[in-house]
């Protein structure tokens, strides 16, 4: 079945917690000091920055228990954010500096702390996570696996798999999916047939589409469903209709700038400040030089001794 | 040990006994419930004993391993079954990119317990794509472990090993050994003596004629241990040719080592496998050879391997295609000369 979207409440949502507030900006300096960083040649590799989506994983973060297993993908630096507040240990990781969290092995795209873990195969986390769910089930503990994924992940066989599975099995299995409407360069028109709640009524999954971005009425929303998930053992499929501000990783954003511009007006930051000037400038100018600091502290710091040699 | 055991019986109370004493291991994979129990019998019994930890998936190579490599990575220990090994290809990304990759990608080790197991090989007239032998297309991927079944080895033993290993494991099972009796004492092929060599529980078996020097080694995984017996027999018997033959139980990582002193003495080696030739298994082994022994070499190492061919299914076509006990015994003559 398709769950139909709860219309916000008419009434004014009670003012965003400085919590939340913090991290949601946390991640939005953190991202733009990693863009920052590579323009001046201070980073290698490669990143994707989640510019844009920052709410989703803040949204999720109170609704879900230590305990829950988290599947990040390559776009997963809010994702950790959110859920750990430690841009130092997740810059360090990047740069390969002192202090990293996975010790440099495994960079932007590979984190694994307690029970989050992220990898950059596409869709290779749903069966992983549903093979998680099944633990939890089986244990009797009252956890959930949440696996993050793009609407471009759709593309891949996994996910069926994967979904067909844990209805089958009646897993606490939970999808997040960011839909940005962009797979790196190719727009979803070019690369998906149908819709994605097609897709999940076709295995009797649970979908749920969240347009806003506000984090109070998506909590408000999702809270029950994922109670669902949690204690009835239900998979769901929850949709976040979302922009991508930023290029896929670095320098590579083909979208005409009337694209762009229409993803900057669906922006969060404007938003929320125009809710709060006051309070907003002065969480934002906390977290930017949080951020600076972090920073200039992290890349002082001597690399990291490589151990798997 | 029951008497004229076979290895199929021999590996399905292996894995009886795995499941009995420990909670953690499951079983997942296609067709593995009773009364079926698998296409080859070898999970007969076990879903009647442990219901809940019996798996029956859909036709889903990839989400079999998806989801034993999250019970893996939540403390389990489970046993997936590839119901044809050819069928692996469809789990490649999640043994390579996230089986193997998990024990060390995130900096510290990760024990991940995970045993694949893999029905390979042909002599069964199942055609090209129900009877290769893939396990070239594993090799050399750091963290990861690749075993064969033997008619020598204890697979309770052997399995333990490999649940206990703490990295992903894949274990090739020939599927024609499954309905050969298990060695049960005696001399092997009424000729050879049998001892192990190496550390448990992956020893190597160790096929040689009493007090005879032999002029010739050969290395043969398990599904080739027969065919590998009845060649040297001939070969001892009609030209009067000694050979030694190891049957490794693990295949990789590989560790020539053991092999570096006999293979000086008899100064030719013959590697022997099912797979087609290019980038096999038996190259891998050659090269160790090469490295370790090269000074005390005689001849080049001989490798014996299919043809550069796909598998027909008609018995007479495959039988041209396949290593055979006549096509190993010429091999062997040549190298001896």
């Amino acid at each position: 079945m398709t769950l139909t979207e709860q219309a916000p409440s008419g009434t004014a949502p009670a003012p965003l917690r400085d919590g939340d507030l913090t991290s949601l900006l946390m991640i939005r300096h953190f991202e733009w000091k990693l863009l920052d960083l590579f323009a001046e040649g201070k980073l290698n590799g490669t990143t994707h920055t989640c510019l844009g989506q920052e709410y989703i994983p803040v949204s999720l973060n109170p609704l879900l228990s230590a305990g829950d297993f988290l599947f990040s993908n390559h776009r997963g630096h809010g994702h950790y954010l959110a859920r750990f507040a430690d841009p130092a240990g997740l810059l360090a990781e990047i740069t390969g500096r002192e202090g990293a969290v996975c010790g440099g092995v495994g960079g932007s795209q590979h984190i694994f702390r307690d029970t989050y873990l992220s990898t950059g195969i596409q869709g290779e986390s749903l069966p992983v996570a549903a093979g998680a769910a099944l633990h939890f089930k089986r244990a009797g503990l009252p956890h959930v696996a949440v696996v993050y994924i793009g609407d471009g992940t759709w593309g891949e066989g996994s996910v069926y798999e994967a979904l067909n599975i844990a209805r089958l099995w009646e897993l606490p299995l939970l999808v997040v999916v960011e839909n940005n409407g962009i797979s790196q360069t190719t727009p979803g028109s070019v690369n998906m047939a149908g819709t994605i709640a097609g897709r999940a009524r076709a295995f009797d999954v649970d979908h749920h589409r969240v347009t806003s971005n506000d984090v109070r009425h998506i909590r408000a929303e999702l809270a029950p469903l994922i109670d669902r998930v949690r204690h009835q053992h239900m998979p769901l499929v929850v949709e976040f209709d979302t922009v991508r501000l930023g290029p896929h990783s670095k320098g590579d954003d083909t979208r005409p700038a009337r694209e762009i511009e229409a993803a900057r007006a669906r922006d969060w930051y404007g938003a929320l400040r125009a809710e709060d000037p006051e309070r907003f400038d002065r969480l934002d100018q906390e977290q930017r030089q949080l951020i600076a600091g972090v920073a200039a502290d992290v890349l002082a710091r001597p690399l990291v001794a490589g151990e798997t040699a | 040990m029951k008497r004229n055991e076979r290895v199929g019986e021999n590996l399905n109370q292996a894995l009886h006994r795995v499941m009995e004493s420990h909670e953690d291991v499951y079983l997942i994979g296609e067709d593995v419930l009773d009364p079926y129990g698998g296409a080859f019998n070898i999970t007969k019994g076990l879903s009647d004993r442990f219901a809940d930890r019996v798996l029956t998936t859909p036709i889903s190579e990839n989400a079999i391993l998806g989801v034993a490599n999250g019970l893996a990575l939540t403390g389990n220990k489970p046993i997936a079954e590839m119901m044809f090994g050819d069928f692996i290809t469809l789990a490649f990304d999640q043994i390579v990119n996230f089986s193997a990759k998990s024990v060390s990608m995130y900096g510290a080790t990760h024990p991940m317990h995970l045993v694949v197991r893999c029905p390979v090989g042909g002599r069964r007239g199942y055609g090209p794509t129900h009877s290769q032998s893939p396990q070239k297309h594993f090799l050399g991927v750091p963290d990861l472990h690749l075993f064969e079944l033997s008619p020598f080895h204890d697979n309770a033993t052997v399995l333990e090993g490999m649940v206990e290993l703490g990295k992903p494991c894949i274990f090739f099972e020939d599927k024609v050994l499954y309905t050969e009796r298990r060695h049960q004492g005696g001399p092997v092929g009424d000729l050879f003596s049998l001892e192990f060599t190496g550390e448990d529980p992956f020893p190597v078996a160790r096929l040689f004629i009493e007090d005879t020097a032999p002029e010739l080694v050969i290395v043969a995984p398990g599904g080739l241990a027969q065919r590998a017996v009845d060649a040297a027999r001939e070969l001892f018997l009609q030209h009067e040719i000694a050979c030694e033959i190891y049957v490794p139980s693990a295949l990789y990582p590989f560790d020539a080592q053991l092999l570096a002193e006999p293979v000086a003495r008899a100064g030719r080696v013959c590697v022997v496998e099912d797979a087609p030739p290019g980038g096999s298994w038996g190259a891998e082994v050659a090269h160790q050879l090469y490295s370790t022994c090269w000074d005390s070499l005689r001849a080049p190492v001989r490798l014996v391997h299919s043809a550069d061919s796909v598998i027909p299914t008609a018995l007479h076509l495959e039988r041209d295609v396949l290593v055979s006990s006549e096509s190993l015994e010429l091999a062997l003559k040549e190298l001896a000369q």
